[in-house]
């Protein structure tokens, strides 16, 4: 026999005549679940909000109201919302020439461009900040070249217009593939439409044109701003603490776990992030009013005339922009010294040996926690995805909103919450807390990722027809050897592109994991790239770890697409 | 055929079945019974329960009221694995990760049929389709008359009590529809499987069954061989489904037992009819197509004018107007006849094959 627990007939579950609405082994699953989702997600968020608003007096809003009244915290809300409009300003003058061009010319070598203006997605702004400082930091080797040659003193990755610089040049290409494909899916005839009606050349591009493939912008660019503003990494590498994320960090683990500041800034975070999520969804809303439904692309137009050419040679200035960080990274992962000269004085490669060979724990650290997020991540994300669409359960919509919802909480938030519940939770039998175990961070790169998972998962299951599963049935299948043999395989695709994804993000995690560090031995390889980066003579180290970081990334990326066929859609 | 190869065919009853989904009503008190190794038929228009009567019959529905018995087994709260049946579904539900081979072997897995037994039989069924040597193929990778049979070969290889089949044809074009109506025909007989099959084409219906259920808003409206529905439809809907028979309005002008006579546009027809008809009641009188005659000389019964005639090259048909306005369709005609639009002509309906039904205001 097979093992029945998920075949107990149908017939036993009616009680009445109709078709009962409730199957006894997808609710078994739907608790488990919703039990998972519950600790990972609803816990440490509900938590964060109670410690924000709760104090031993019972409920207040005192701690919040100090946040308004508190100058260092304001000026960091200040500086956190000035680097997300800044960052958001930056990559939007970075993505726009070349969406423009990609979007409406067609010429040789634009898939070359494209895969080009896209690689900056695969160093994580952290990492890129390293790279930044030694081409356009205070020794940058850019910035030596200005003052040499030109003699204009300028630094332009410093302090906030460091973090500035790191996002919009990790995120631009974001921007730049939503525009592009908004900009090839506009309907030909609303722009003909506007020629025939005697507007033409930038009358027609801001009349009609940029309002149509403005929601599609405004999605990508609030994205930016939600990161750059959210950012703990980032910061911390370049030493700006004033702002919301390395606050928060601060107050939590250098003051008291306890610290209620720590949790009210933690709440402005959440409602920022929230509030800009929720115009992006209101903006997003708008944007099926204009594109071809077929999904036919128009035709391009040929490179005529000046325009596109200087839009070409700007693409090309952005393309080099963009490789600055990970050409800083590289080269100092493999420097023996380079400081105050243009280039490397002696080369080595002394750092990966430091960072695979004497202290090699990092990397070890990270495929084991990306691994085991990435399984679990798949697991729950496939039950979340078969209820969803078949699962005779009550409010199926419940478990997939709780598991979705992480994608509107910051990851410095999302930490803060796991180490006030989980460091309360005592480990039978070891008599330590959960945070004091490796596996709080695959929970946490889980609880953070779970919302692309699902909706990735949620697509595969999506393509699979019911037919394909009665087909079975009526084969004589029962219902685990259906799900085993029909649903699992059709929809592995899927959840392995995903679970691959969830393996890169995690890789390179860093605000929650450094909020849950509590011992060296058990750091991965983000928090390691910040240990390094702390003194002069670890940055190549640092820089050793960052360039593995990249790797990791660009061959997930690249193997996640090709399992998947999609177009990346990276983002942490 | 060997015997061996022989399936053992079961005894369908459907008893007072209900279903609704919401407060549509799908299935609404249907019984049937389908006899040992019969083609059976469900037919009707799109929305009239047959999908639905099918899928409980699978088990992939269970019905609000009433019961499905095989063999005089209520299986009705059975699920659709237990129940030992073959299905053909409309979109044919491959499984797209699986070869030819894999899909049709599925069940013999599932029944823990040995590997060697597992090749032998595939291969024949594949070889009673015409799609041996196709075994490492895709579905992907076939048209969809091949897809049609790997549907086909899937639901016979389990040796099933009853085979199931959803509008199977649907999908193919007209040429190979007929093809793979005449080899369903070849191979329901040689296997001689209770077959229940689920059309909107009243032609499949026809050709295929050995007696046709029709259905309308989930009732069962008259059930008989393909014959006994055409030539003696007991219903107007059945007569109008069926065969599209020309329905003249009528009125009775003499009652009586087993026949009755009624008035058309002027002229009086005694015609053959069950019905309780009283004199003075509106009628429809049906009358096949084919069984109106067409005279040049006008001074026949009833007289019509031309309205249109579709030539076909074997035959010729016509569309005619009465005298008191009611068209009239005539199949059947010599295609030599010199029939002009606007001529008039004189018409002879053959009474013993029209029939009567009450008509409604």
């Amino acid at each position: 026999m097979e093992p029945q627990a998920a075949a107990v007939p149908a017939g036993s579950a009616t009680a009445g005549r109709r078709r009962p609405g409730y199957e006894p082994a997808h609710l078994l699953l739907y608790g488990l679940l919703l039990a998972v989702v519950g600790v990972l997600v609803v816990l440490p968020i509900a938590s964060v909000l109670r410690g924000a608003v709760v104090d031993a007096t019972g409920f207040t809003v005192a701690h919040v109201a100090r946040f308004f009244y508190t100058p260092l915290y304001l000026e960091s809300l200040r500086n956190s919302v000035y680097a997300g409009v800044g960052a958001t300003a930056l990559a939007s003058l970075l993505a726009l020439p070349p969406a423009f061009l990609l979007g409406r010319y067609r010429f040789r070598g634009q898939g070359l461009l494209v895969t080009w203006l896209t690689v900056p997605l695969v160093i994580p702004p952290f990492v890129g900040a390293i790279g930044l400082n030694q081409t356009l930091g205070r020794a940058g080797v850019l910035t030596l070249l200005l003052e040499d040659r030109l003699g204009v003193q300028f630094v332009a990755a410093e302090g906030l217009r460091g973090v500035i610089l790191a996002h919009a040049l990790h995120y631009f290409p974001f921007i730049l593939l939503t525009v592009t494909a908004a900009l090839a899916n506009v309907d030909p005839s609303l722009e003909e439409a506007a020629q025939v009606a005697g507007a033409r050349g930038l009358r027609l591009l801001w009349r009609v044109t940029l309002p149509l493939v403005a929601p599609a912008y405004a999605a990508g660019a609030i994205l930016v701003f939600v990161r750059a503003t959210d950012d703990l990494g980032t910061p911390l590498i370049l030493n700006v603490k004033n702002m919301l994320g390395p606050q928060a960090y601060f107050r939590i683990t250098t003051i008291a776990r306890e610290d209620p500041d720590g949790y009210a800034i933690s709440l402005v975070m959440l409602l920022l992030a929230l509030g800009a999520l929720g115009l992006a969804t209101r903006l997003g809303q708008r944007r099926e009013v204009a594109t071809l439904q077929t999904g036919a692309q128009r035709a391009g137009q040929l490179l005529r005339g000046w325009g596109p050419w200087v839009l070409l040679a700007v693409s090309m200035l952005v393309g080099f922009a963009g490789l600055l960080p990970h050409l800083g990274v590289v080269l100092l992962s493999v420097s023996r010294v380079w400081s105050l000269t243009y280039l490397p004085t002696g080369y080595t490669l002394d750092h990966y040996e430091e960072i695979l060979f004497r202290a090699p724990q990092f990397v070890l650290n990270t495929l084991l926690y990306s691994t085991t997020a990435a399984v679990l991540a798949v697991a729950v994300a496939v039950g979340i995805a078969y209820l969803q669409h078949r699962g005779r359960v009550p409010a199926p919509g419940l478990l997939d909103f709780a598991a979705t919802a992480p994608i509107a909480v910051p990851g410095v938030v999302l930490g803060v919450g796991f180490l006030r519940v989980f460091d309360h939770w005592a480990v039978p039998g070891l008599g330590v807390p959960l945070t004091a175990l490796w596996v709080v961070f695959p929970m946490l790169y889980v609880a953070r990722r779970l919302p692309y998972a699902v909706r990735a998962t949620s697509a595969a299951m999506a393509q699979v027809h019911p037919t394909l599963e009665e087909a079975a049935a009526v084969s004589g299948a029962r219902r685990w050897r259906i799900f085993r043999r029909v649903v699992l395989p059709l929809v592995l695709t899927g959840a392995v592109a995903a679970g691959i994804l969830v393996f890169v993000t995690a890789a390179v995690e860093f605000s929650g994991t450094v909020l849950l560090i509590s011992r060296v031995e058990q750091s991965p390889l983000s928090y390691g790239i910040y240990l390094y980066a702390q003194s002069p003579r670890g940055r190549g180290a640092a820089a050793a770890l960052g360039t593995v970081a990249v790797v990791l990334v660009a061959l997930g990326t690249y193997v996640a697409n090709r399992i998947g066929g999609r177009r990346p859609t990276l983002t942490w | 055929m060997q015997m061996a190869e022989r399936v053992l065919a079961v005894e369908v009853e459907l008893d007072r079945l209900t279903k609704h989904f919401g407060i549509t009503a799908a299935v609404r008190g249907l019984s049937l019974s389908v006899g040992r190794g019969e083609f059976f038929t469900l037919l009707g228009p799109s929305g009239c329960g047959k999908t639905t009567t099918l899928r409980i019959v699978a088990g992939l529905v269970e019905p609000d009221e009433g019961r499905v018995l095989f063999d005089g087994k209520d299986v009705t709260r059975m699920p659709p694995w237990d129940r030992n049946l073959g299905m053909v579904f409309q979109n044919y539900a491959l499984w797209p990760h699986m070869t030819v081979f894999d899909n049709v072997a599925f069940g013999l897995v599932e029944r823990k049929v040995p590997g060697s037994e597992v090749r032998r039989r595939v291969r024949e069924a594949l070889e009673k389709v015409g799609l041996a040597g196709m075994e490492g193929r895709f579905p992907s990778q076939l048209s969809g008359g091949q897809q049609q049979r790997v549907a086909l070969a899937r639901a016979l290889v389990v040796r099933p009590g009853l085979l199931l089949l959803d509008e199977p044809f649907s999908n193919l074009d007209a040429k190979l529809r007929v093809q793979m109506r005449s080899e369903l025909s070849r191979l329901q007989r040689e296997l001689g499987i209770t077959t229940l099959y689920v059309t909107h084409d009243q032609e499949e219906a026809l050709v295929l069954s050995d007696r046709i259920a029709v259905l309308d808003s989930g009732r069962l409206v008259q059930a008989g061989s393909p014959r006994e529905l055409y030539e003696d439809p007991k219903e107007v809907f059945v007569a109008d489904f069926l065969g599209g028979a020309n329905l003249l309005p009528a009125v009775v002008v003499r009652a009586g037992t087993g026949e009755v006579e009624v008035e058309l546009s002027g002229r009086r027809l005694g015609v053959p009819t069950d019905a309780e008809l009283a004199t003075g009641q509106a009628v429809w009188l049906s009358v096949r197509p084919e069984h109106v005659e067409v005279t040049s000389d006008s001074s026949g019964e009833l007289r019509a004018t031309v309205q249109a005639t579709d030539y076909l090259g074997w035959t010729l048909q016509a569309e005619l107007v009465l005298e008191d306005g009611t068209c009239l369709q005539v199949r059947g005609l010599d295609p030599s006849a010199p029939l002009r639009p606007g001529q008039t002509v004189g018409l002879r309906i053959r009474p013993e094959r029209a029939r009567v039904f009450p008509r409604r205001a």
